[in-house]
Parts: C-alpha cells; sequence; structure tokens
C-alpha cells in the first residue's frame, strides 16, 4: 500500500488496468438485442435469446459477465424486422400481368445460426429476399389471374410463408408473415384496358337506366290512358245516345268560338223551327 | 469558470469508465488536468525536490478528496484552487445523482424503465424514482395520444389505386387511428413501429377490397370493409405482438379512377334522366286522370238532371249553345233547299248583321 500511494504514475496504471478489465468483462445487452458470446470466434452462449413465450423483460437482457479479452459479444437484433421487396411483375396462368409489391417480416430466432452462416441481419435480410422473391413469383405465376386477388391468395400466402420458412431456417431466420401489399395491373395497355372495361360497363349500365325509366315512363303514361278512358266510359256508357248529345254541344262551343265562321241556315233547320211563327211540321 | 469547466470534464467521464461507481475515478480526474502532467513527463530527469513535491501535492489532494467527502473541507486550505475543483466537481456529482434519479412522466404518457438496458417496468404519469442515470434509462412514449397515419396516394402518384374483387379499379384514402397500448411491446418488439402499422394497413385494405366488389367498395359497404380492416389490422399486429391498438380505419374517399370518372357520372346522369322521365310521364298521368274524373262529373251532373227530365233539358241545352254558337258567327238563312253553295259569301256576310236581327228577337 505504500509503494502505492508513493507511486501514482503505477496507482494510475492499475486504475486504467482495472477500468479496462471491468469493461472488458461487463457489457450490457439491450432489450431489442440478442447477444452471441464468441470464445476465440466460437459461439459460446446466447444472453437475452428469443423465447416466443416469454415476457418482456424476462429473458435476460441487462448487465451480464463474460471472459474478459477471449469472449467477445455479437449483437444481433431481437425485434421482429422489414424485408421489403421491390415490386416485381407476375404473369398469371392466364396470360395477365400483374405488378405485385409484397413485404415480409422477419425475426432472428437462432442468432448463434445467424453469426456463424451469413453474419449480419442485413446478410440475412439480402438472403430471405432473395429467396422469397424467386418463390413468390413462381407461386403466384402458378395461379389464374382471379385467384391472385381472390381470398384464397390468404392460403398461398401461407403456403410460401412455410416453404420460405424451412430455407429461412438455415440463416437463423423465422419468417413471422408474408404479405402482398400491393397487387396492381401494370401502367400502360392493361391499366388502360381496364378502364376502357370499366368504362363500356358503365356507358351499358347508363343505357341501361335510361331505357329502364324510358319503359317506366310509358307504363305510368300508358296505365293513364287506360284508367282515363275506363273512367270515361264508365260514365259515358251510361247513355250513349245522349253523350253523343252532350259532347256535341261542347264541340260546337267550341269550334264557333273564335266567331270568324259563316253559318248558312236552312229554314228547316231546327233552331229556326219556331222562326216562321208557330207552325206544324 | 474552473466550476463548470471541472463539472463537464467530469460528468461524461464518470459515465464512459465506471459506470457503477460514479464517484470512484474522482482521484483520477485531476491528475489529468493541468499542473500535475508536466512533472509527470519529466520525472526521470528532474531531481528528487520536484518529485517529493509531486508526491506530497498528490497526497495532499487525496486528502482533500476524501476529507470533502466525509463532509470535513477543512484540511486542505492551503491549497485552494485544487480543493474548490474537488468540491465543485462533488457538488456536481451529487446534484447529477440527484437529478437523474427520478424522472417524471406527464399525463399522456407511460415510462418504460431500463436497467442496464434490461426491461424494469412501466409507469404512468406522476413522479418516480429510480436509480441514477447510468443505470436506469427512462423511455417516454406517448400512450394516450392518437396517431394518424394518412394513406392516401403512394408515392408519385396522385391516386391511390386498389383492385376490387370484381377487377375494377378504386381509388381509395383512408386514415388510420392507433395507439401504444404497451410500450415495452410498443418499444421491444418491432423494429420500426409506424412503417409497420403502415404496412398492415395497406395490405389489410388491400386483402378487403379484393374481397369486395366495387359497387359495394364505393358506397354501401364502405363502414363494413373499414371495420373489418381494423379487426385484421388488430390481428396481424397482435400476431408481431405490437403492442398497437388500432382504434378505427375511416375511409375518407372511395372514387372510382380518373380515368373513367366520366362514365360514373353517366350512370348517375342516366339515373337522374330516368327520373326525369318517370316524373314527366307521372305528371301527364295526373292531369290526364284529373280531367276524365272532371269530365265525366261534369257530364254525370248533367246526366243526372237530363234522366229527371230529358226532353226538356235536351232542348234547352241545344237552344243555348246554338244561341251561343250563333251569336258570335255570321249567318244567312236560306229559304230555299240546295242554293247554299252559290251565294256569293263576302256579300252574305256584309248583310250579315240585318238578317241577324230576328235572332235576339226571338229570346
Amino acid at each position: 500500500m505504500a509503494t502505492l500511494t508513493r507511486n501514482p504514475a503505477l496507482l494510475a496504471g492499475l486504475g486504467f488496468a482495472a477500468v479496462v478489465l471491468a469493461m472488458s468483462s461487463f457489457y450490457t445487452v439491450p432489450e431489442t438485442k440478442q447477444a452471441v458470446v464468441l470464445r476465440l470466434g466460437k459461439p459460446e452462449r446466447i444472453v437475452n435469446e428469443y423465447d416466443p413465450k416469454a415476457k418482456v423483460g424476462e429473458t435476460g437482457a441487462g448487465l451480464t459477465m463474460k471472459v474478459p479479452f477471449i469472449e467477445d459479444v455479437r449483437f444481433v437484433d431481437k425485434r421482429i424486422m422489414d424485408l421489403d421487396m421491390d415490386a416485381q411483375t407476375v404473369l398469371s396462368t392466364d396470360q395477365l400481368r400483374l405488378v405485385v409489391d409484397a413485404f415480409a417480416r422477419f425475426r432472428i430466432v437462432n442468432p448463434q445460426r445467424m453469426v456463424e452462416t451469413v453474419g449480419t441481419e442485413q446478410n440475412a435480410a439480402d438472403a430471405l429476399k432473395r429467396i422469397l422473391a424467386s418463390k413468390l413469383r413462381n407461386e403466384l405465376g402458378k395461379q389464374p389471374f382471379a385467384a391472385l386477388l381472390s381470398p384464397e391468395r390468404g392460403q398461398l400466402m401461407d403456403d410460401i410463408q412455410s416453404t420460405v420458412n424451412a430455407q429461412a431456417k438455415q440463416y437463423g431466420a423465422e419468417i413471422v408473415d408474408v404479405r402482398i401489399k400491393r397487387a396492381d395491373l401494370p401502367s400502360g395497355p392493361p391499366l388502360e384496358a381496364a378502364y376502357a372495361r370499366m368504362a363500356s360497363a358503365r356507358q351499358q349500365e347508363a343505357a341501361t337506366i335510361r331505357a329502364q325509366g324510358n319503359k317506366q315512363a310509358q307504363l305510368v303514361q300508358a296505365e293513364a290512358d287506360a284508367s282515363a278512358a275506363r273512367i270515361y266510359a264508365d260514365s259515358f256508357g251510361k247513355d250513349a245516345e245522349f253523350y253523343a248529345f252532350y259532347r256535341a254541344m261542347q264541340a260546337y262551343r267550341t269550334t264557333f268560338d273564335d266567331g270568324t265562321a259563316t253559318v248558312v241556315l236552312g229554314p228547316n233547320n231546327e233552331f229556326l223551327r219556331e222562326f216562321e211563327g208557330r207552325r206544324t211540321r | 469558470m474552473p466550476w463548470q469547466n471541472n463539472g463537464e470534464g467530469d460528468g461524461p467521464t464518470e459515465g464512459d469508465d465506471s459506470p457503477a461507481k460514479p464517484t470512484g475515478n474522482r482521484p483520477v480526474n485531476p491528475w489529468g488536468e493541468g499542473p500535475p502532467r508536466r512533472p509527470m513527463g519529466n520525472r526521470p530527469a528532474k531531481s528528487g525536490g520536484d518529485f517529493d513535491d509531486l508526491i506530497r501535492r498528490s497526497q495532499e489532494r487525496l486528502k482533500t478528496q476524501f476529507g470533502g467527502g466525509n463532509g470535513g473541507g477543512n484540511s486542505g486550505m492551503d491549497l485552494g484552487d485544487g480543493r474548490w475543483l474537488m468540491w465543485g466537481g462533488g457538488v456536481i456529482a451529487a446534484a447529477w445523482i440527484v437529478l437523474s434519479s427520478f424522472y417524471s412522466v406527464d399525463a399522456q404518457s407511460a415510462a418504460v424503465v431500463q436497467r442496464f438496458g434490461a426491461y424494469v417496468e412501466t409507469t404512468g404519469p406522476g413522479v418516480h424514482f429510480k436509480l441514477p442515470w447510468p443505470i436506469d434509462a427512462v423511455q417516454l412514449r406517448k400512450v394516450e395520444q392518437i396517431n394518424i397515419i394518412d394513406i392516401s396516394s403512394s408515392e408519385g402518384a396522385t391516386e391511390n389505386l386498389m383492385l376490387t374483387g370484381d377487377q375494377n379499379i378504386i381509388n381509395l384514402a383512408y386514415t388510420v387511428r392507433w395507439k401504444i397500448r404497451n410500450p415495452e411491446n410498443f418499444l421491444y418488439e418491432l423494429a420500426d413501429p409506424e412503417k409497420t402499422v403502415r404496412e398492415v394497413a395497406e395490405s389489410a385494405m388491400r386483402a378487403e377490397i379484393s374481397n369486395a366488389t366495387l359497387n359495394a367498395a364505393l358506397g354501401p359497404q364502405r363502414a363494413q370493409i373499414a371495420d373489418r380492416v381494423r379487426e385484421r389490422m388488430q390481428e396481424l399486429l397482435d400476431s408481431y405482438r405490437a403492442g398497437i391498438d388500432v382504434r378505427g380505419v375511416d375511409i375518407k374517399q372511395a372514387d372510382p379512377p380518373a380515368a373513367v370518372d366520366s362514365a360514373f357520372k353517366d350512370v348517375s346522369a342516366a339515373q337522374q334522366d330516368a327520373q326525369q322521365y318517370l316524373n314527366r310521364a307521372r305528371t301527364y298521368a295526373q292531369a290526364l286522370v284529373a280531367k276524365a274524373q272532371g269530365d265525366t262529373a261534369a257530364f254525370d251532373a248533367v246526366y243526372a238532371q237530363y234522366k229527371l227530365a230529358p226532353e226538356v233539358t235536351r232542348k234547352r241545352m241545344y237552344l243555348e249553345t246554338m244561341e251561343r254558337v250563333l251569336s258570335k258567327v255570321d249567318k244567312t238563312v236560306v229559304d230555299a233547299p240546295g242554293v247554299a253553295p252559290y251565294l256569293p259569301l263576302p256579300e252574305v256576310r256584309r248583310r250579315g248583321a240585318v238578317v241577324a236581327d230576328p235572332a235576339p228577337a226571338q229570346r
């Protein structure tokens, strides 16, 4: 102790050594990472490994010890990560093109395997992306166009997921979910053709609606004509002879109403019957 | 300001070197500063006196340090500046420990406490204690705040087009409202939660739209579709254990694409047209029937009277009609039958007034 207090350089040196020792023996593992401890480059153990059943905070993150200098720590992301694939054109069995934009989510479930095979998450993602893209193209290419849009697509995606998962296992990864984000018609002729079809369907609908409207209108008119005729017949039919007279009277009134006519009356006219005084007919 | 310099030098050193014992490296710190460094570098060449002096000074410093720690700072009075550096450092370290030992959480938020990176607990609003900074760290997340993601048009495009189940194309704009349900899951389970919500929303919406027909998606089923999208999103996010609550999906706009908009508008125009035809027909029908009813009612009324006295009524009607008709027209009374065609009508017309005289007289 006496030498120590008398020799600050030694003290400083020892302090420094202690700090270095502490730093290389302790390390913290955040909740979001899994740590692979490598002893002289060989994976020895895993800290805070992903466990699907464990709750947050139960997997062993935090301050951890390792053997200084001979053990090294590699951190691997524990979270679910994106696998965003480029949009690709898929040709369906009925020769229709569809632009498919898929996304997948993956998680490193076996960090040791991942460290041994591809090294980093990014490399794993790239490898998975390649596998998934070709798998998607192949599987979707076996489907008719309608199926690509239909509810069965869900089953298809599940199949793709499970086959890709078998390969993903090699890299210590697990595909959590594969989904088609977008499935659109490619721009240009296919899209325009679809628009033209939609437009013509609408034109047809519009024409049908107008024709139906016309038909309804005609029906309403005809019905009105019929009921008017019935009303007239019911009423006038009671005395056809009187109706003829009555209606003629009305007709005379309206026809001669403008006063431009010239009427020549013979003396035997009914109207002039009394004209020449009382006489017998 | 030696105070602050010291403080600034102190803080990071503490944290970086030995987080477990923030005050442990205090003796090292002054050594790193100005005066002591020079003797250290020259040590082999210098005389013993200088060296002894150095030792003595360092011992004094150590004493000051430990003395300060015990609360009695009187011993190192002769070396004022060093002592004040110690003191200042101590105060700042103490302040640091106190200040970083509690944290407050506002009403909107929840705090996730981590100890050396490991999850400890989630706390709600209020002031809480924790271990000082390098040991415990706190992350705040707004758990009450509703986040809104607006999905209208994808990059570059003006429309957000989707294929419907009947292979038509629809232009959809919608918003997703979500909030954090479980801040620890939100922090630890997903690499990019916000992007995930967005992608899940897009995927769920497209899946739903591809199950619906265009007409259903345009109008009547919008609400149901939005509801099912919300459920589907929630299911997916739960399967990711994302700690996210999807509060709602609102379809703001569901239109046919602009390229075929005129055809779609023509359909509604056609509906208006059809309605118009029908209205016109109804107008005609009502007028016609009303007229028929009016006519027949008039006839019936007259006929009822006629029935009571047919002969007289008929005569009266005839004469009244003739009177009215003939009072307005030019009249010629010809005695002999069969001459009418040969009459010079203009002449007759001029004389008409004379001939008409007897008619009023008859009244």
